[in-house]
């Protein structure tokens, strides 16, 4: 047992090496393109249709953490084609990201939840003549994923899951599990869920999959605090793969990209669609296609689906939203937020997401959003 | 406040004139004066500043608490209406503390009194170097090596305190779980501890007059009736400077403890629960994504950590005034 905990460590820390040279060398290689591409002056790189129209200076951002990745992946291809323009955005949260908003500190804010009635009154003093609207432009599966000796599938439901992190099912050979896994032998074995220590997007996004797909099981409040009792908490999405690779027996939640690069196996959602369905970029899109625009006007908040049945749809997802005035941007970051929110909502923008573990926005309504950004003034 | 005067009074009469008449640099004397005066002045500024900017920024976050600051079990500062208390950290802090010196200090002492009474020479030294340097390992070292290392070890430690000691309620372990429970980190900080309380404890045992061990051996004592007569009773309120020390530092740790605990807003004394929290440990994993109310709140538990400190180095310096001759803290 020890010497397994060894060896697995060490293929732990050989893989965490491997990993992580493998990202050093990619983002060397990354680099260099993008350096031949300023070397040389010009403006336009072959592989992108960037236009830098109007964009000029640092344009400050700020807001959610769970669209850092996407941001930062966006704003080093715009920088590499626009010289001279910075964006930086700074990760802090959602709720950081509205009140700067809201302040007039920031072009843009990123958030993991729409604006509030009271948020967008406040917005009114910001956006001369306009107001905030939300615009959907990073989505993403929330994976599921488990530590279970001798099972490499595994399937499970909302109820399920929702009786699994609340601990109301307490062992892995619970006849609620053996189910949904027929023909799989489930060990004897307790069940140690793991959760995020502190507040998270993810976990609200996590909590309202549950609410809206076990309202029998799941009567906690939606927030970004943990709500159930008992399981274990780690701290980010990083603490919480990491317990999970490291302890049998366990389950937990966290961004997909977590999970393929650890190598951590994920649970299939059974949604009463014809099959399970795994966590997946695509999956996820197929999902958020099934959203409703409830924003008006120009304004495009979602009203996800979690319950949907459609063929492969993955319902535990997260939408991220960008936060900008429709009219009455100020005058010297106007021309940077349309440009490069028109960069970031486009094809080439779009489909960079997958590469990060994130999803693209669904064609239509992307096509919304670009309609609405090209209008904002 | 009795020691402050007692070592208060010297300075003036500092300025004592040479027999021989010759300049005795008054003027460096009074430079001095004034730098060392200044100095402690300033220290008594700054800690009244911090002081004051707890207590602004607890008061905003207070009076918006909907729950009662002290004795509530949550922490949803984001919540409409926000609720939170530090019932849990305050009792979190305490407990891994608590555990914390009652492992270190016995081990302390032990290797305190190894390196000055029983060691070789070489030995001794080397010791001492290894046990000092430990006091330099930066507590993030810590907090990775009880992860990976120290946690999966204490599984089968756990699984044995609650077979045999369940009874005594606060070994009983009730859920089921990997070791990040306030018995780890308690484990963890007495490491941390030790060097500091070690070393001070070896300084004093070191300073016990050479007459009274040589008195207690002329008189057919053993060696360890030697240190239990004269080297312990001595050395007394040197080693309690010295644990309050390392509780000062046990208090504040952060990285450590959350890196190696995972925190939970219930309170339980089982200490092989996962659970439980401290409030530096707090302050570190909710800073970031909190709110500005959120964030007051935090520093309204900054604040009792801050209270809580003072109220343990009054409680050591008056135990440490009752013998003040002996103590290694004044000397």
């Amino acid at each position: 047992m020890k010497l397994q905990r060894k060896n697995r460590l060490r293929a732990a820390a050989i893989g965490a090496l491997a990993v992580s040279g493998a990202l050093v060398l990619t983002a060397c290689g990354s680099d260099d393109n993008s350096g031949s591409t300023g070397g040389t002056g010009g403006k336009t790189s072959a592989a992108s249709n960037v236009k830098c129209d109007g964009a000029k200076g640092q344009l400050r951002a700020s807001g959610s953490s769970a669209q850092k990745n996407a941001m930062d992946l966006w704003a080093k291809g715009y920088m590499a084609a626009c010289q001279g323009v910075e964006i930086n955005y700074k990760a802090s949260s959602s709720g950081e990201g509205i009140v700067a908003f809201n302040q007039g500190t920031v072009g843009y804010a990123g958030s993991d939840s729409p604006l509030k009635p009271d948020e967008i009154s406040d917005s009114k003093k910001v956006c001369k003549g306009g107001q905030g609207i939300d615009l959907p432009m990073v989505g993403g599966p929330i994976a599921v994923g488990y530590h279970l000796e001798g099972v490499d599938n595994l399937v499970l439901d909302g109820p399920t899951l929702a009786k699994i992190l609340s601990t109301k099912i307490k062992n892995w050979n619970d006849p609620a599990i053996a189910k949904l896994n027929p023909g799989t032998k489930l060990p004897d074995k307790p069940i140690q869920p793991f959760h995020r220590s502190e507040d998270s997007g993810t976990t609200e996004n996590l909590s309202k999959y549950l609410t809206a797909s076990a309202p029998g099981d799941w009567k906690y409040p939606i927030g970004k605090s943990w709500p159930a009792p008992g399981g274990q908490a780690a701290a980010g999405s990083a603490g919480v793969a990491q317990q999970v690779k490291q302890v049998d027996g366990s389950i937990g939640y966290f961004e997909l990209s977590y999970a393929t690069s650890q190598k951590i196996s994920t649970v299939k959602i059974n949604t009463g669609a014809g099959s399970p369905v795994e966590a997946s970029s695509d999956n996820a899109s197929k999902a958020i296609a099934a959203a409703k625009v409830v924003g008006t006007g120009p304004d495009l908040s979602l009203k996800l689906d979690y319950t949907t049945k459609a063929e492969g749809a993955y319902p535990i997802v997260l939408v991220t939203y960008e936060i900008v005035c429709d009219k009455g941007n100020k005058a010297d970051t106007l021309g940077t937020v349309k440009s490069f929110l028109t960069y970031t909502a486009s094809d080439e923008g779009q489909q960079q997401l997958s590469t990060a573990g994130y999803a693209p926005i669904p064609a239509e309504i992307n096509a919304k959003v670009r309609s609405a950004i090209a209008a904002i003034s | 406040m009795a020691t402050t005067t007692q070592i208060d009074t010297p300075p003036p009469q500092a300025p004592v004139e040479r027999p021989s008449g010759r300049p005795t640099g008054r003027t460096g004397d009074r430079i001095f004066l004034g730098l060392s005066r200044g100095s402690g002045i300033l220290l008594l500024v700054v800690m009244a500043a911090i002081a004051g900017f707890l207590t602004y920024r607890a008061s905003i976050a207070i009076s918006k608490d909907h729950a009662n600051f002290l004795t509530s079990f949550d922490w949803l500062p984001s919540q409409t209406p926000p609720v939170f208390g530090i019932a849990v950290l305050l009792v979190g802090t305490v407990v891994s503390s608590v555990v914390a010196m009652v492992i270190a200090v016995p081990v302390a002492v032990g290797i305190a009194l190894f390196i000055s009474h029983y060691a070789p020479r070489r030995l001794a030294t080397s010791l001492a170097y290894v046990v000092d340097l430990l006091a330099a390992v930066p507590s993030i070292i810590y907090g990775v090596w009880g992860a990976l290392v120290l946690v999966p070890y204490l599984d089968g430690l756990n699984a044995w305190l609650d077979h045999y000691f369940a009874w005594t309620y606060i070994f009983d372990q009730t859920q089921s779980g990997v070791a990040r429970n306030m018995l780890t980190v308690g484990i963890l900080l007495a490491i941390m501890i030790l060097p500091i309380v070690t070393s001070v404890s070896r300084e004093v045992f070191l300073q016990v007059p050479r007459m009274n061990e040589e008195a207690a051996l002329a008189l057919g004592a053993t060696r360890w009736e030697v240190i239990r007569l004269s080297v312990l009773p001595f050395g007394r309120s040197g080693v309690i400077s010295a644990s309050m020390l390392g509780l000062g530092r046990a208090l504040g740790e952060t990285m450590a403890v959350a890196t190696v605990l995972s925190p939970s807003y219930l309170m339980s004394f089982h200490l092989l629960n996962p659970g439980g929290g401290t409030f530096a440990q707090n302050i570190a994993a909710k800073f970031d994504e909190a709110n500005p109310l959120g964030r007051d709140a935090l520093i309204a538990s900054g604040l009792v950590l801050f209270v809580l400190t003072l109220l343990v180095n009054g409680a050591a310096r008056l135990i440490i005034a009752r013998r003040k001759e002996y103590s290694g803290a004044n000397a």
